[in-house]
């Protein structure tokens, strides 16, 4: 008995030594996971999964405290490619799906306080004190984090409208007709 | 040296630890998604499979036999493994950060992969001396990685089939898996040259 | 001349049905009643309107400028009047609008002034910004800005200049006349594309089943007294194509991802070369091309047709028959329907097919694909149709770009000859847009993280520059208060300027009231605004329907909190600064 106790503990010194020796000379700074999850996230910074930005999310998502299905804007792929890329199951997201959308400011109502422009995270809001604010639209990501600061509620979301550049061919699929009368 | 190549092609071909003995189904239906991944994880499975085996038969022959330990055997098998396992997958993490992403979070889960403590407890129960445990053991991973990168590459292809919504995902690679089982069956009829 | 040739792999033989359309010479199209000239015509950037609603315009007149070195300019076809500058529905599959200029035409078609130019006296770099200023693109259908293509490349020496008078798809014969019309002028232009690139060889290949278009085109030749070689290509579908044309001529195959340039050849249309002789020799800018109209119709023929002409007003020349139920732009292979009778034609345009069930049948369903491997025998770039469908249709992205989809050329040999008829380019076309959607996606998505990236770097530096500040006017004021120990300095005052250094960067010590005007002042503005707003309102707010008004009372009863925070807003900076005081 005391044979055994002593062999297994000297098998649990021995590899116990091994792996803290290994882990002090083969350490790794950061973690490259964060970066591929952070890649596949939308970028929009609208804070919708709870966390205060598309980084600290992937950093959640990586050390296991939040879920993958957090994400409305990068939609039910973003969540089947996290998926993927964790080898977790994919799960249903856990919002509404919205069309990709843009902030417009009404200029009319526009008081120029400059409250919308703090909270843009990407800086596409330009205006200044007192002066009528406006959105540029190309880097606007839709994060409607400009939308509740307005004191005169001027900001609306607005879908964009599919044009010439943004179309996409459809997925064929095969049209089911009534058969022609016969002749 | 027939001898060894009875042992290399049983264990690949004839007693395949997946297919055959089902043993490593967890990774064999979890990390077969994609071809790549496939690929990474039989690289990995082989070379801790191989290292695990040695290591287990000098724990075996030089410390528990000599003191009547046998009973530990499972117990110090599965600590020799997870232990080679981490170390792996440090060395592998500061050498070569591409292969390790790579790999990802499927090396860890080699701890938890059956064959890699069914195949030495199988090399004791089969008298292997540590040549023919070694080469056991190497087989038995060459053979885990076949079948896993061929599984991999099959269920790419039915990724894209018209499967019945039912059977679809993990339901139809079952079924795969258990065609692909059959067709292995075949190689036992190779034991009749032997 | 014998001229060794070369074969590329695949390609199908279909029914050529040129025959129809080339009994007549090229016709001049009489004015349409309305022009509807779009403003993107060609690859790259959209040209800017150059002219306003009411403007009068000349023939040939600027009225799209363009945008950057990968972009051609857009002409008043004829004189007239600007109706508008609006979205109209443009010829794409899409059916979806583009800005396009509406002209009415005043029936006199007076030109603008015309410089013909010698383009020997001038440099090459002039020349191409001529080309691009007179809208000169690819005619054969892709449209590239041929300005771009005209400058020789750096690192490789101009081989050959390939000219692509094939013309393979079926029907489409506007190509062919134009050579037997009017070879002298293709040929001049094609001198002008070789002064310009300076290649050892030119070789003009023309499909063989054109001997009218290759005599006359040789006579043309001999006539001008240059050494171009003028080559009958053997008919095959897709010879026509850049990359099998250079394959049939010159043997060289243009590697997957490559240009023709990297291996020292370029290839032009016969058009275009056309188009740029009467840009250059005669001021002439694109505002006309040649179009078949054939297919279910009366009268096939070709005819030069002003752009921005409506395809009603167009195909009424044809007069089609009765049971036309629909007009293919371009071939019957690579064509697509044209989305309204509205749609105008553009530099793209080369043939007009109406359309009938008994012409064009409607598909047989789609079947399963029994991977037989008949498209792969017919791609005309060796590709595996098979497979990239088989990925395509599981939305396997990355895998259809691993089968390099990105070079299949959407000829549809592959859909030909099918024999379980599916449609496999319009799974490629969907691969293609959505790989497309996803590049833009992520680019946005990098661009929207470097900017964040930016931000949270510059606001951590104006909170570093912002203490600093503080802590050096803390200091100025503790020394202040050493030098006049009596207790003159308000509190109060302090205390509130702290806070307005913190806002906006003024001045530690700014007095009480500057503060309270200033409040007031956006407490006026957003009174102000929410006047404004209520003036607004009440337009679409009586006759409501009950569900209506249940609705706006959900509204308004999430919105009353919010409101009541508004004025909670201004508290926290206050208590802010007086817990800054107690510390400092």
């Amino acid at each position: 008995m005391l044979t055994a106790i002593l062999i297994m503990a000297l098998g649990a010194v021995v590899l116990g030594a091994a792996l803290g020796y290994a882990s002090i000379k083969f350490k790794v700074e950061g973690d490259p996971l964060v970066d591929k999850i952070d890649a596949i996230l939308p970028q929009t910074q609208c804070g919708q999964c709870g966390y205060p930005g598309c980084k600290p999310y992937a950093e959640a998502i990586s050390k296991g405290e939040a879920d993958i299905n957090l994400c409305p804007p990068g939609g039910m792929e973003g969540v089947q490619r996290l998926a993927d890329l964790l080898g977790r199951e994919a799960k249903p997201l856990d919002a509404e799906e919205k069309p990709k959308q843009v902030a417009v400011i009404d200029e009319q109502t526009c008081i120029g306080c400059t409250l919308c422009i703090q909270a843009c995270p990407v800086d596409a809001i330009v205006g200044a004190a007192k002066q009528m604010h406006t959105i540029v639209e190309s880097l606007c990501t839709g994060c409607e984090l400009c939308v509740p600061p307005c004191p005169v509620e001027c900001i609306r979301m607005e879908a964009i409208a599919e044009n010439i550049d943004n179309w996409k061919w459809k997925y064929p699929v095969i049209e089911i007709k009534p058969l022609r009368q016969a002749a | 040296m027939t001898h060894y190549l009875f042992i290399v092609i049983g264990a690949v071909l004839v007693n395949n630890v997946v297919l055959v003995k089902i043993l490593g189904l967890c990774p064999f239906m979890g990390v077969s998604r994609k071809l790549e991944t496939a690929f990474g994880m039989g690289a990995a499975t082989t070379f801790v499979l191989t290292v695990a085996t040695g290591a287990s038969y000098v724990i075996d022959h030089y410390l528990l036999m000599p003191f009547g330990l046998e009973y530990l055997r499972t117990l110090s098998f599965i600590v020799t493994i997870a232990a080679i396992v981490q170390l792996t997958e440090m060395v592998i993490q500061k050498t070569s950060p591409v292969l390790h992403q790579v790999l990802g979070i499927y090396l860890p889960l080699i701890t938890t992969n059956c064959a890699v403590l069914g195949v030495p407890l199988l090399n004791v129960a089969n008298k292997h001396d540590f040549i023919d445990s070694l080469l056991f053991g190497a087989g038995s991973a060459v053979g885990f990685s076949l079948v896993l990168v061929l599984f991999a590459g099959m269920r790419e292809r039915i990724e894209g089939a018209d499967v019945p919504l039912h059977f679809k995902g993990t339901a139809i690679a079952m079924i795969t898996a258990g065609l692909m089982s059959l067709a292995f069956m075949g190689f036992a009829g190779l034991d009749k040259y032997q | 001349m014998l001229q060794r040739l070369f074969k590329f792999k695949g390609g199908v033989k279909p029914q050529t049905n040129k025959t129809q359309s080339v009994g007549l010479p090229i016709a001049v199209a009489p004015l349409p009643t309305r022009l509807i000239v779009p403003l993107h015509q060609s690859i790259g950037g959209t040209p800017d309107p150059l002219v306003a609603p009411g403007e009068r315009v000349l023939k040939g007149q600027k009225i799209g400028g363009a945008d950057g070195w990968i972009s051609s300019a857009v002409h008043a076809p004829t004189s007239g009047t600007v109706l508008a500058v609006e979205e109209r529905v443009a010829p794409h599959p899409s059916g979806l609008p583009t800005l396009s200029v509406i002209i009415e035409p005043d029936g006199r078609d007076e030109w603008i002034t015309r410089t013909p130019v010698d383009y020997k006296a001038l440099a090459p770099e002039t020349v191409r910004e001529m080309l691009r200023d007179a809208g000169v693109v690819g005619l054969g259908g892709a449209v590239f800005p041929s300005h771009a293509k005209l400058s020789a490349s750096k690192t490789v020496p101009m081989e050959e200049l390939v000219i692509n008078g094939a013309e393979c798809e079926p029907y489409i014969t506007c190509d062919d006349l134009l050579m037997r019309e009017r070879a002298e002028d293709v040929v001049r232009g094609v001198g002008l594309f070789r002064d310009l690139l300076r290649p050892k060889r030119v070789l003009i290949g023309i499909e063989d089943n054109k001997p009218e278009a290759v005599a006359a085109m040789k006579r043309a030749v001999q006539a001008l007294g240059e050494d171009f070689a003028v080559i009958a290509v053997p008919t095959r579908y897709p010879a026509g194509g850049a990359k099998q044309l250079i394959r049939v001529l010159t043997g060289k195959e243009v590697p997957a991802a490559k240009r023709s340039t990297e291996l020292g050849v370029q290839c032009f249309n016969v058009a275009t070369a056309y188009t740029a002789w009467r840009a250059v020799a005669h001021g002439e800018p694109v505002i006309s091309r040649i179009v078949t109209l054939t297919g279910n119709v009366a009268q096939p023929r070709n005819w030069e047709v002003l752009i921005g002409t409506p395809l009603a007003e167009f195909v009424a020349l044809g007069q089609p028959k009765a049971d036309t139920d629909g007009y293919l732009m371009g071939g019957p292979m690579m064509g697509f329907e044209m989305p309204s009778p509205d749609a105008p034609l553009v530099k793209a345009t080369n043939c007009i097919i109406a359309g009938s069930p008994t012409l064009f049948p409607p598909k047989a369903p789609e079947m399963p694909c029994i991977r037989c491997g008949e498209c792969a025998k017919a791609c005309p770039h060796e590709l595996q149709p098979f497979e990239l469908y088989w990925f395509a249709r599981a939305k396997n992205f990355g895998k259809t770009q691993e089968y390099s989809i990105f070079d299949c050329i959407e000829c549809g040999c592959c859909s030909y000859v099918c024999p379980s008829r599916i449609p496999l380019v319009q799974y490629f076309r969907f691969a293609k847009s959505e790989i497309w959607a996803r590049e833009r996606e992520k680019n946005a998505a990098d661009t929207a993280k470097a900017r964040f990236e930016f931000r949270n770097l510059r606001d951590e530096r104006e909170k570093a520059e912002k203490a600093e500040r503080l802590a050096k006017a803390a200091a100025a004021k503790a020394a202040e208060k050493k030098a006049e120990p009596a207790p003159a300095a308000p509190a109060a005052d302090a205390g509130i300027g702290a806070p307005a250094a913190a806002d906006g960067g003024a001045p530690a010590a700014a007095p009480l009231d500057a503060e309270a005007v200033k409040k007031a002042t956006i407490a006026a503005a957003i009174e102000r605004a929410r006047q404004q707003r209520e003036a607004v309102q009440p337009k679409n707010t009586d006759r409501l329907t009950p569900a209506q008004q249940k609705e706006i009372a959900e509204i308004e009863a999430r919105r009353a909190p919010l409101q009541a925070e508004q004025p909670e807003r201004s508290a926290p900076p206050a208590t802010d600064a007086a817990q800054e005081q107690q510390n400092q």
